[in-house]
């Protein structure tokens, strides 16, 4: 199986975007993608910087994709969504506006946000030139199967998400701005001071989801480290982690291990909990339980401990 | 021309109830997760659609078909069967949100019209525009993330006809790309046609407080004795940074009754209004409130104004994103 990293879903400083791809180069990844999935007001803050990290990526090795947006309105943000087909490099799409843009026959990812839940939804990207697919997060170990053993025989490489927050939600309304008491439209981009989203909880002080903007993200980070097993007998080929800030190359270090067995079931698990202290972890989308539980022990009772 | 009202209808009692109250179109679903409303003791069976469909056609009103959930890997056979139902029990068209089952509905059902779902999230008019190419969608029902100005150029740039939700529930996510249901409770649309449902609903009290619970995780909280809402995961009670407060949204409903002259003018050719779990008593009610003012607007008289606010979810109702400073 191999690893993918995908695009930043946070807004961070362009030093430190930097800085993040430049680290990543020397990390036991595979595949990248990168670029602005979340907002279009952040990208000005750091597209320039795009072509070298695609240069330092490309030349470290590793295949490089840039995302689209996930919700596409905007005639600016159909513009800049065109002019991603032009940019040379892979694109993942997960946004399906992009189907409007991709001339027929030309290859392209699809990204978690796209909805491809069943045979037919895969079978029809495939035969429009999809050549990997990564999964929604909600989707079960059966259906992933399903899918896996389908994308093996359309040749479509099949990923699932394995780290991070996972995105549940996106919308026309920005919630950063909202709790700032500012419109979207003039933002003052109160998402720039959360670089892993900020935390949401309950009235009652349980720890529930994280909001990021327009989007709004599970405050467990997912953990596929009790499910790689399971995933290699499905037929996955891919795993992805979605970056956050600390030492991230170290995360990708663990899943690599744990992918190539020289760390046990669970280490992965361990190693999180010692980096980010009192982080919850969750797997329960996988698992098909509910997307906040952990087979570990229960994401909601460490997250309130 | 007098604009389209499209209303909903979750047992066979509504959609009577709706078509004698003046709906031009009821829409409906299968008692299945084939559909966005699957709850239970809602919507029909076979022999119901097909009643259903000859009883609005013999009043001159038409019948669409929701079969908007995300089809379940291997479980496909469920939502063909619906399509193929759909198709001979007489329906105008049907409403589907799924790449992969708008594609098996031009193959085989070529003559039944696809309206393309709010589930589907379309939001501008190149996805539009690619549907009707790519599948011969014929009417898009739009997200609730558009201003009335988006919702013009949009128009302006695109044969297929627009429908717009105008009253009821408000989703504040882009519609088909929320997981948080599911997140909390294993039951997600998309998969199950279900958002926070009543099964995962629990209310808890506790030192004089009663607390409205999600999945374990309280939504609301009010004093004990009083009443306390449903709890609809996006319009709960939470905190974040220093603020406590309805962070995602109000608990409030749309009404856009006010807009419809703008609406109309933007190009709109239907109206919606949500609520296939709400009484035949509601939706005659709503029905009739729009089927008037949607005559009005055609006459050119004033718009009636208010009559509905006594029907909107705790009393208080937004315009939503149609007004651009909801964002």
């Amino acid at each position: 199986m191999k690893l993918t990293v995908g695009p930043n879903q946070f807004f961070w400083k362009p030093e430190e975007w930097s800085a993040f791809y430049t680290a990543l180069a020397e990390a036991p990844v595979e595949r990248v993608v990168l670029g602005e999935l979340v907002c279009s007001k952040r990208l000005p803050f750091y597209q320039d910087r795009i072509p070298a990290a695609i240069e330092a990526l490309q030349g470290a090795g590793k295949a490089v994709a840039v995302t689209s947006l996930a919700l596409i309105t905007l005639k600016r943000e159909r513009k800049l969504s065109a002019e991603l087909i032009e940019a040379g490099v892979e694109v993942e799409i997960n946004d399906l506006t992009m189907l409007a843009y991709l001339p027929e026959g030309a290859g392209f990812s699809v990204g978690p946000l796209v909805n491809v839940y069943n045979d037919s939804t895969l079978s029809w990207l495939a035969g429009r030139g999809a050549t990997s697919i990564c999964l929604p997060p909600e989707l079960p170990l059966d259906s992933v199967e399903r899918l896996a053993h389908l994308g093996r025989d359309l040749g479509v490489a099949i990923e699932v998400w394995g780290h991070g927050r996972v995105p549940l939600a996106i919308s026309g309304r920005c919630y950063h701005a909202r709790l700032h008491g500012h419109s979207k439209d003039n933002c003052r981009f109160a998402c720039e001071d959360d670089p892993d989203g900020l935390k949401l909880a309950t009235l009652e002080g349980q720890d529930f989801l994280a909001i990021n903007g327009v989007q709004t993200l599970s405050d467990s980070f997912a953990c596929a480290d009790h499910q790689i097993e399971r995933l290699r007998e499905t037929g996955v080929t891919r795993v992805r982690l979605s970056p956050h800030s600390g030492d991230f190359a170290a995360v990708c270090a663990l899943y690599r291990a744990r992918i190539d067995g020289q760390i046990e079931r669970g280490a992965v698990a361990g190693a999180l909990k010692t980096m980010q202290p009192g982080i919850p972890l969750s797997d329960g989308f996988l698992t098909g339980t509910r997307g906040a539980e952990w087979s570990g022990d229960s994401a909601r009772t460490s997250s309130t401990t | 021309m007098v604009m389209e009202i499209v209303c909903p209808a979750g047992t066979p009692a509504s959609l009577r109830a709706a078509v004698k109250a003046g709906a031009h179109t009821v829409y409906c679903g299968f008692a299945d997760e084939t559909n966005a409303r699957n709850f239970p003791g809602l919507n029909f069976d076979r022999d119901e659609i097909r009643d259903g469909i000859a009883f609005a056609h013999d009043h001159g009103a038409k019948v669409l078909v929701a079969i908007n959930t995300f089809p379940r890997a291997g479980a496909e056979p469920l939502w063909h069967r619906a399509l193929a139902d759909a198709e001979s029990a007489g329906a105008d068209a049907v409403i589907l949100a799924d790449l992969g089952l708008l594609a098996h509905a031009a193959q085989h059902h070529p003559n039944l019209r696809r309206h393309l779902s709010v589930q589907a999230a379309a939001a501008n008019a190149d996805m539009i525009n690619f549907y009707a190419r790519a599948f011969g969608v014929k009417r898009v029902v739009l997200p609730r993330v558009l201003s009335v100005q988006e919702i013009t150029a949009i128009n302006a740039e695109t044969e297929v006809e627009t429908e717009v939700f105008v009253f009821g529930g408000l989703c504040v996510m882009a519609e088909g790309r929320c997981m948080l249901s599911s997140y909390a409770t294993g039951q997600s649309p998309n998969m199950n046609g279900v958002c926070s449902p009543a099964s995962h609903v629990d209310y808890h009290d506790e030192a004089g407080a009663l607390s409205a619970r999600l999945g374990g995780y309280t939504i609301h909280q009010v004093a004990a004795g009083e009443p306390a809402p449903y709890p609809t995961l996006c319009k709960g009670c939470f905190q974040a940074g220093e603020k406590t407060g309805h962070l995602f949204e109000d608990p409030v409903s749309l009404n856009a009754e006010t807009l419809i002259p703008q609406l109309a003018e933007a190009g709109v050719t239907a109206l919606k209004i949500e609520g296939r779990q709400r009484s035949r008593a509601y939706v005659a009610k709503v029905v009739r409130n729009f089927r008037a003012a949607v005559d009005a607007q055609a006459a050119g008289l004033p718009m009636p104004e208010g009559m509905l606010a006594s029907l909107t979810e705790g009393q208080a109702a937004t315009a939503g994103a149609y007004k651009k400073t909801w964002r």
